[in-house]
């Protein structure tokens, strides 16, 4: 007989084995080694914590007592591992896209971050997982005592509780230990899940080897063990098709909304694809786990006394044919199937209430206490995981002592199972409907959670525990349709499916209800489009920072406000300043304030404001109300815009036409003036030519007067000529339609012909030149350079009023150029006439002086400017000065 | 006594045309070239009529005209205003300021001759 001492020291030994594969596994992991941590069998193999102490021993009692319905149990998983994997593969990327931590985070999250809805979620799960985790300690309890009792020392009540109670606290301890050793981004614990892997295999092997024993060992072969089967009660039971249904819809729903099934399936999950390896590998687990239900309950209902508690028959029934060891392998796997969904679920819980419960009320009193939030709130949140996590066991604990551990272990394992699934509508709805709103969650799961609790939990402390006999068979206040097993009168419905189904239709209804009729936040509308649409938003591999999207979302809005090259350029911009490449920058507050600065340019603060109002405090216009303030903004100001540029456009055209006209009018006072000199110089010639004619018909003349009359008639229209001549050459000068000459010849010879042509070197105008520095090769249109020359020397002798009249024609080099200068010693020309003497007859807006240079000047400005050089006036010379530059090309040689 | 004809204008050769139409015609004719220091000449030669050319070198004929007629001893001389741009605006100014005639070149001589007689018995 195994003493009780040895199974306590295998028990710690086994413990400490554990705590080595935890260590090991998390070394590996810290190392970034071990690829076996990753690999799909050990998720697989972590998803077998579905398979508690409840499956481990109850199902057995369970196929005692009820016949082959505890079959449902396992089909329900297998159901949905089989044919609604995609259900789970949406909800591991959403897991991953969102890197969301619990059952409540991912309910909470999706309904735009509701803090109210986390909490909802939380005590749902951990008043359904209480019970849950009290039947734990309870089985592992009972299985000490079994081994006490086989030794001959029946535990009382108080070694039990006592039992229970050192159970808890290591359970605590590993917990702790292992589940809150770093506060990892994802929250995965590779340590626990490898210990839970390794736990999975010892369950497995333990009911495999208890079940070949009572085949083999006790009944003698297969055959044998099949004749027993039909010949005990459990082929005759009944089968119920109703609670078939209801049952295995539960435990399909509950291997989802379990908050441990989601911390192992979602949280813990490192690649999607391994999702399709437990597609197989998990059912063909859970085949062979029920494999030897069926005949370890027919050998102990067999074998062992009237009266012998069917749940522990995996351990009674070897103990009673001395099977010590495989008794003791037997406590162990069992040991192994209520620790790991202890941890697990202390783990999954623990996170839901530090993080929806524990910490938001701390950071509450921290605000309220203004103390500022750069403390060390890593430190906070590990605190509040481990209390939480000793809180949780210490309720399941409590739970424990207040049911007074009833034998029934597989009822309140459905209860909890069917309270976890209170969540289902909820999370389905909220992965593949974006209609659903925060209001309809909360009113669903508020909905779900009081009729299951008045259906089923509060019952299943017995009739007069919690609800009175009385109310229980007549209805609260004798109200008759609200008795809570028969709700609106319904009788006759087994209990269990009778709360499933009023519990899940009515959660169902009033989520539908209560989204249908209530309008999402902005944030929901966020959060519910990258949900919905999660295959669109993320990738498989790769886990995708949250904000990504709400940058996204910001970036969509603001191109709808800004415009889409300016708004991608600032989110690049802003992007690039956080060190980060694309167009997608991280969602800070500092960020929020500079859109939000960039966005009030366009449509005021305030709009700006409400716009970025839900952003940053979850609070303020729907997604609808800004996506219209933005259209409609975009609608104003681009027709304002359009009006500006209109109004621009009409602007710049009367500016041109101003300017136009203003052009014209000078150009018609020009062309007047112009008009009016050419007048002025043909009239005058011809009116002494006029005259003389007359003079000399006339007759009485000597003939020396009429030998001079005759000589002004000819050398007026000698005038008249050149000054036509002069009118042509302008105007084919200033159209540009001259053919200049290529000739080279040396600068003095050009001012000697100059000079002689325009009347030489006389008393009227006396020339003098310095001929050393007019020894230069030019090489140009020598004729109109020469015409140059003759204008100005022609000028010189007409209007200069010295007495003496004098010109200088100096040839030196200015800043490199080489100019020629022509200076005479006359009165000049005034300062105020001088920018306008190159324009045609340009005296003639000076009515104060008679005459004109006519035409001289400008054609001697055309012809400087198409010989490439220039011509000017000197001022300060004393006299008249003009300085003619040379085009640089023009210079040959100096001679 | 011959009456007095003083021409201001600054063409050689229309100084010599007017000068040889007018002598022939029996007046006496004293000539002036600048507009600057036309009035001076003309107090100094107190002349019984003006030919007055508008475009002088110094001055404008109309300008002299204006001073003319402010002065009390030329404001009743007949004044001949000659000018060779064509602009009917020039006329109107020069009538408005108070010339007695105006001409425009080029003209006949039988014209400068007739008009200069017109004035000076009027």
């Amino acid at each position: 007989m195994v003493s009780f001492n040895i199974l306590v020291a295998v028990a710690l030994s086994y413990v400490a084995l554990l705590f080595s594969v935890a260590f090991y596994a998390e070394r590996k992991a810290d190392q970034g080694r071990g690829a076996w941590l990753y690999s799909p069998i050990v998720y697989t193999l972590s998803l077998s914590i579905y398979c508690t102490a409840w499956t481990f021993y109850g199902a057995v009692g369970y196929a005692a007592r009820s016949g082959l319905e505890f079959v449902t149990i396992y089909l329900g998983p297998t159901i949905v591992l089989v044919g609604w994997w995609w259900v789970l593969r949406r909800l591991v990327r959403i897991g991953r896209a969102q890197r969301i931590t619990s059952i409540a985070d991912l309910i909470s999250s999706r309904f735009g971050k509701s803090k109210s809805l986390g909490v909802i979620v939380t005590i749902l799960a951990v008043v359904a997982a209480t019970p849950y985790i009290a039947l734990q300690l309870q089985s592992v309890t009972l299985s000490f005592a079994v081994f006490a009792e086989a030794g001959g020392q029946p535990w009382g009540a108080d070694k039990l509780n006592g039992g229970a109670i050192a159970v808890a606290i290591g359970l605590a301890i590993f917990t702790v230990f292992f589940g809150t050793r770093n506060l990892d981004a994802n929250e995965r614990h590779h340590g626990i899940v490898m210990a839970i892997a390794v736990e999975a295999v010892v369950k497995l092997f333990a009911l495999l080897a208890v079940g070949a024993f009572v085949v083999w060992g006790i009944a003698g072969g297969p055959s044998q063990i099949l004749a027993q089967i039909d010949a005990s009660p459990i082929s005759q039971w009944e089968q119920d098709g109703a609670r078939w249904v209801g049952l295995i819809f539960v435990s399909g729903a509950a291997f989802i909304c379990l908050p441990r099934m989601f911390q192992v399936l979602v949280v813990e999950n490192v690649d999607e694809r391994h999702l399709n390896i437990a597609g197989w590998a998990f059912p063909t687990y859970l085949m062979l786990m029920s494999l030897f239900v069926v005949p370890i309950a027919v050998v102990g209902l067999a074998i062992l006394p009237e009266g012998a508690n069917p749940d522990l028959f995996v351990l009674t029934v070897p103990l009673s044919q001395g099977r010590d060891g495989l008794a003791m392998f037997s406590f162990l796997g069992g040991f192994s199937s209520a620790t790991s969904m202890v941890i697990v679920s202390t783990i999954a819980l623990a996170t839901m209430v530090s993080n929806h419960i524990v910490v938001p009320i701390w950071l509450r009193v921290q605000a309220g206490a203004g103390a500022k939030m750069s403390g060390d709130v890593r430190s906070v949140i590990l605190l509040a995981r481990r209390l939480s996590i000793g809180g949780i066991l210490a309720l399941g604990y409590l739970y424990f002592r207040v049911s007074g551990g009833g034998t029934a272990l597989a009822a309140i394992g459905l209860v909890s199972f069917s309270g976890a699934v209170q969540v289902l509508p909820v999370l389905i709805g909220g992965v593949f409907w974006r209609g659903a709103t925060r209001i309809g969650a909360a009113m669903g799961l508020i909905t779900g959670f009081l009729v299951w609790g008045w259906t089923l939990f509060l019952p299943s402390f017995g009739a007069g525990a919690f609800i009175s006999e009385t109310v229980m068979a007549q209805g609260p206040f004798s109200i008759y349709w609200l008795r809570p097993t028969a709700l609106f009168g319904i009788d006759g419905m087994d209990a269990l499916v009778h709360g499933i189904v009023w519990s899940m239709l009515l959660n169902a209804l009033m989520f539908f209800l209560g989204s249908v009729f209530s309008f999402p936040t902005p944030m929901e509308r966020l959060q519910g489009a990258q949900f919905v649409n999660v295959f669109d938003y993320s990738t498989g591999s790769a886990s995708r920072h949250t904000d990504a999207a709400d940058a996204e979302d910001l970036l969509i809005m603001s191109q709808r406000i800004m415009g889409g090259t300016e708004a991608q350029a600032f989110f690049q911009a802003e992007a690039m300043s956080q060190g980060k490449s694309g167009y997608l920058p991280d969602v800070t507050s500092h960020f929020i304030e500079r859109l939000e600065r960039e966005l009030a340019g366009s449509v005021g603060a305030a709009t700006a404001h409400a716009m970025m109002g839900p952003l940053t405090d979850g609070h303020g216009m729907s997604v609808e109300d800004l996506i219209a303030v933005a259209d409609e903004a975009a609608q104003i100001l681009e027709y304002s815009n359009q009006l500006e540029a209109k109004s621009a456009e009409q602007e710049h055209t009367a500016r041109a036409l101003r300017t136009a006209n203003e052009k014209l009018t000078v150009l018609s006072v020009q062309k007047d003036a112009f008009l009016s000199q050419i007048s002025h110089e043909l009239r005058t010639p011809m009116t002494s030519i006029r005259s003389f004619s007359e003079i000399l018909r006339d007759g009485e003349m000597t003939p020396a007067e009429q030998e001079r009359y005759a000589g002004i008639i000819h050398d007026e229209t000698l005038r008249l000529t050149r000054l036509l001549d002069d009118l042509l050459d302008l105007s084919v000068l200033a159209n540009g339609q001259v053919t200049l000459q290529d000739q080279s010849g040396d600068l003095k010879g050009l001012i000697d012909r100059a000079v002689s042509v325009a009347g030489g070197d006389t008393e009227g105008l006396r020339i003098l030149r310095n001929p050393s520095s007019e020894a230069l090769g030019v090489r140009t249109d020598l004729d109109r350079l020469g015409q140059v020359f003759i204008n100005l020397i022609t000028n010189a002798r007409k209007y200069c009023d010295a007495d003496a009249p004098q010109l200088r024609i100096k040839v030196g080099r200015v800043s490199g150029h080489y100019c020629i200068d022509f200076i005479d010693n006359g009165s000049g020309i005034l300062a105020e006439n001088q920018a306008l003497i190159f324009e045609k007859f340009a005296r003639v807006s000076d009515e104060q002086k008679a005459g004109s240079a006519g035409l001289g000047l400008a054609i001697c400005r055309e012809i400087m400017q198409r010989l490439g050089g220039q011509i000017s006036y000197l001022p300060g010379q004393g006299g008249a000065a003009f300085r003619v530059v040379l085009p640089p090309a023009a210079i040959l040689a100096i001679r | 006594m011959a009456k007095r004809v003083l021409l201001i204008e600054d063409e050689p050769n229309i100084i010599e045309a007017i000068s040889f139409i007018l002598s022939r015609d029996g007046w006496t004719v004293h000539t002036h070239e600048n507009g600057e220091t036309a009035m001076t000449k003309v107090r100094a030669f107190p002349p019984d009529l003006i030919i007055l050319d508008v475009m002088l070198p110094g001055r404008s004929g109309f300008d002299i005209l204006r001073d003319l007629r402010g002065d009390d001893e030329t404001a009743q001389t007949p004044v001949m205003m000659l000018t060779a741009r064509g602009q009917s605006k020039d006329r109107e100014l020069a009538l408005r300021l108070g010339a007695n005639h105006f001409m425009t070149k080029p003209f006949s001589n039988a014209e400068v001759r007739d008009n200069v007689r017109a004035l000076m018995e009027a």
